[in-house]
C-alpha cells in the first residue's frame, strides 16, 4: 500500500527547510521540547521502544532497545549519528541531511535524552561536501538557539554536537570501524563484545544510529508510539524511505509503507526497466543483500518477509538489473567493489574478496572451468560468520545467491569465454549484452 | 652466487619500500618547523571539538590537503607538530582513506561513479570519454578517477567534480567538463546537485 500521507518526507520540498525560521514554522522542535520539558527520559525511552523503530542502516534492530543498553550513572556518554552511508545503491540520508538537516539534530537531541548521552557527534562521509556544509550551518543555528549545548532550554540536559567528515571509506560505515575512524585512526572494525553500548567511542558508553532512525524520533515523539506504528507490518512498523536505482526510468528515493508489494515499488512508483526488458534480479537491501528474482517482486517489503526470502531489507535501496545485464559482469563489478574496500584486517575477507575478483576474471576472460564455480562458492561460505565484522559476507552472500540462482548463466558464460579465447573480455565494452561480442543474455 | 640469485627487499607489488636504514621520525618540535598560522588555528580550533586531540587526525589532514594540494611529507609534518602526533601516525591514517592523497595527484578531483548501481546505466563509459578528453586536451594538477559508490544512483551515472555532484551524465558531457576545469568555471550548470533548479530528467527533485 502506498503511504496515504508522507512522514518523513512531508515538507521535503518546501523551500527553505534547511533553515531553522522554516522548519521551526513547520513545527520542528516542538517534539524537542516535550521531550526534554514535559517527559521524563523514562518516558522518551519508552515512547521509542514501544513505537517498534527499527534501524534503517541495515541491521534493523530496534532503536529503543538499543538505546536502553547504555548504562545508567554519571559519566560521559556518546551518541553516534552514522551518516557514512556508503552502501551502494543507497541515497536516502543524503536527501533527509541536504533538505532536512534540523530534522535530523532534533532527533539526535531526543535520542540523547532517551540515552542520557551528553555528546554527539554525527560521522557523514567525506563525500557528501554540501551535506556536511549544510548541517555544520544548521548546528550553528541550532546552538544560537540554544537547542544544543549547556542545559537545553533550561533543563537538566547538556548536548554537544560535531560534525565529523570521513574520508572515503565504506568500512567507516560499520559501527564498530566508525568509531576507531571517529577516534582518528584508520577505520578497522573492532572485535565485539564489548558492544559499543558499554564500550564505544573513548571506551565510553555509545549509542550509534542510522540518520533516517534518528530522523523518525521526532515524529515519535510529538504523534506518540501508537501512530507510528499505524502504518507498516507487525514486526516492521512505520514507513520508509527506499532508494530504487538501476535498470528503473525513474529512479529515485520514496517514502513507502512497509509491507507494500515490491513490484509495487519498482513498477508503480520507480517505474520499472526500460522499453522491452524484463526484471533479471534485484537487490532489496543495497548491493550486500542476496539477489531476489522476479518472481520475488510479488512478497511484501519489510524486514521480515525479505529475510523469509533468504535476503535482507538493509538499508531499503532496492536496485533493479534488467535481463541485458551479464550475470558475470555483475558479480565482478560487485566483488570489485568489496576488495577495495575491505579493510584487511581479517584474513578471510582480505584473501576472500580478492580471489572472489580473480576467479571472476577468469570466467570472464575464458580461463576458467565449471569447477571453478564450486570452488568459488566454497570461498564465499568460508568468509561467512569468520570476520569481525560483516564486510566480507557483505560480498559472499550476494555473489553465493548469483552462483546459487544464475549457475547455468555462469556454465553458459565459462564455455562461451573459452571458446571466443584471446577476445575481448565483455566489460570490456561496459558489460552490456546488447554490445558484447558473442553475448548469451537475452 | 649469481646476481640473479640476489632477493629484493620487498615483495613485487610494493612500490615504496621502506628505508630500514632511517630512524623513525620523531614528533617534529614547532619551534624547528613553520607551519601557515591559518593551518595551525585551524588544526588547533578542530582539535578542541573533541575528548581526544587524535580525533581531529581526518579533517585536519582534509585541511593540510586542502593548502598544500596533497599530503606531503611537509603536509603531514605541519600537521604532527600541530597536533604532537608522530608523522607515521598520520601517515598510517592518511594511507587507509581514499580522499586523502600521499601523492601529488592534482587539486581538482573527477570522482567517477562506476559502482554497482552506476555501472548499470554504463558508467564505464561515461569515466573512459572523461579520462581520454583530459588526456587528450592535456587538462593538468587534476585527478580523474573511477569512484565507488558515491550515494547518488538517483542521479547516476554521476561524478564528483571538486565535491559537486553531476549528473546524470552521457559521454558527450566529457569534452565540456574536461574545458571548464581548464577554463576554471564551474561544470554543466543546472545539472549539479546543489544548483537550486536541478531536477531529474523525469521530473523528480533529488
Amino acid at each position: 500500500m502506498a503511504l496515504s500521507e508522507l512522514r518523513l518526507l512531508k515538507n521535503i520540498n518546501e523551500p527553505g527547510l534547511a533553515t531553522i525560521e522554516v522548519y521551526e514554522k513547520l513545527g520542528g522542535y516542538r517534539a524537542m521540547r516535550k521531550a526534554l520539558l514535559e517527559m521524563e527520559p523514562e518516558e522518551v525511552l519508552h515512547e521509542l521502544e514501544g513505537s517498534g523503530l527499527r534501524g534503517r542502516g541495515g541491521a534493523g534492530f530496534s532503536m529503543g532497545k538499543k538505546a536502553s543498553f547504555i548504562p545508567k550513572g554519571r559519566m560521559d556518554k556518546y551518541l553516534c549519528c552514522n551518516a557514512d552511508e556508503s552502501e551502494p545503491g543507497t541515497f536516502k540520508d543524503r536527501l533527509l541531511m541536504q533538505k532536512n538537516p534540523h530534522l535530523l539534530i532534533e532527533g539526535i537531541v531526543i535520542g540523547a535524552v532517551a540515552a542520557d548521552a551528553n555528546k554527539a557527534f554525527i560521522y557523514i562521509r567525506g563525500e557528501y561536501e554540501l551535506q556536511a556544509e549544510i548541517l555544520e550551518r544548521a548546528v550553528a543555528e541550532a546552538y544560537d538557539r540554544g537547542y544544543l549545548g549547556d542545559r537545553i532550554l533550561g533543563s537538566e540536559h547538556s548536548l554537544s554536537l560535531v560534525v565529523h567528515p570521513g574520508a572515503g571509506a565504506y568500512i567507516c560505515g560499520e559501527e564498530t570501524g566508525l568509531l576507531d575512524s571517529l577516534e582518528g585512526k584508520r577505520g578497522n572494525p573492532r572485535l565485539k563484545p564489548p558492544f559499543p553500548a558499554n564500550q564505544g567511542l573513548y571506551q565510553g558508553p555509545t549509542l550509534i544510529n542510522n540518520v533516517e532512525t534518528l530522523c523518525n524520533a521526532p515524529l515519535i515523539i510529538e504523534h506518540g508510539a501508537d501512530w507510528f506504528k499505524s502504518v507498516g507490518t507487525e514486526k516492521s512498523a512505520g514507513s520508509k524511505v527506499v532508494s530504487v536505482s538501476g535498470d528503473v526510468r525513474r529512479p529515485g528515493n520514496y517514502e513507502i509503507e512497509l509491507g507494500m508489494r515490491a513490484g509495487d515499488i519498482v513498477y508503480g512508483l520507480a517505474g520499472g526497466p526500460p522499453e522491452g526488458r524484463r526484471v533479471k534480479c534485484w537487490f532489496p537491501g543495497g548491493s550486500s543483500a542476496p539477489v531476489l528474482t522476479e518472481a520475488d517482486l510479488d512478497l511484501g517489503y519489510d524486514f521480515e518477509t525479505m529475510a523469509e526470502a533468504g535476503s535482507m531489507l538493509g538499508s531499503g535501496a532496492i536496485i533493479v538489473v534488467d535481463d541485458s545485464m551479464p550475470i558475470v559482469s555483475l558479480a565482478l563489478r560487485l566483488a570489485e567493489f568489496y576488495r577495495h574496500e575491505s579493510c584487511g584486517k581479517c584474513t578471510p575477507c582480505r584473501e576472500g574478496t580478492n580471489w572472489t575478483v580473480k576467479m571472476l576474471e577468469r570466467i570472464d576472460y575464458g580461463e576458467a572451468t565449471p569447477a571453478d564455480l564450486d570452488v568459488m562458492a566454497d570461498v564465499q561460505t568460508n568468509i561467512i560468520g569468520n570476520c569481525l565484522c560483516v564486510l566480507g559476507d557483505s560480498m559472499a552472500m550476494p555473489i553465493g545467491s548469483m552462483i546459487e540462482k544464475f549457475r547455468p548463466e555462469f556454465e553458459a558464460h565459462i564455455e562461451e569465454a573459452r571458446l571466443r579465447h584471446g577476445g575481448l573480455p565483455l566489460r570490456a565494452h561496459g558489460g552490456r549484452a546488447d554490445e558484447a561480442v558473442g553475448s548469451h543474455a537475452a | 652466487m649469481s646476481e640473479s640469485d640476489e632477493r629484493p627487499l620487498t615483495a613485487p607489488g610494493w612500490d615504496r619500500p621502506a628505508d630500514l636504514e632511517k630512524d623513525p621520525a620523531l614528533t617534529p618540535d614547532l619551534a624547528e618547523i613553520t607551519v601557515p598560522d591559518e593551518l595551525r588555528t585551524e588544526i588547533e580550533r578542530l582539535m578542541s571539538l573533541y575528548p581526544d586531540r587524535r580525533s581531529a587526525a581526518i579533517p585536519a589532514l582534509h585541511a593540510a590537503q586542502a593548502l598544500h594540494g596533497w599530503c606531503s611529507p611537509e603536509a603531514i609534518a605541519q600537521v604532527a607538530a600541530v597536533m604532537r602526533v608522530t608523522p607515521a601516525y598520520l601517515s598510517s591514517v592518511a594511507s587507509f582513506y581514499d580522499m586523502l592523497n600521499e601523492q601529488p595527484v592534482g587539486r581538482h578531483h573527477v570522482y567517477v561513479c562506476t559502482s554497482v548501481a552506476c555501472h548499470l546505466v554504463h558508467a564505464k563509459r561515461v569515466y573512459d570519454a572523461i579520462a581520454e578528453a583530459a588526456s587528450d586536451e592535456g587538462l593538468e594538477d587534476t585527478e580523474v578517477r573511477e569512484w565507488e559508490c558515491l550515494g547518488a544512483c538517483d542521479m547516476a551515472p554521476m561524478a564528483s567534480i571538486d565535491g559537486r555532484f553531476v549528473g546524470p551524465l552521457d559521454p558527450s558531457d566529457a569534452p565540456e567538463i574536461v574545458e571548464s576545469i581548464k577554463e576554471g568555471r564551474q561544470p554543466l550548470p543546472g545539472r549539479g546537485l546543489e544548483d537550486s533548479d536541478y531536477r531529474l530528467p523525469w521530473g523528480g527533485t533529488a
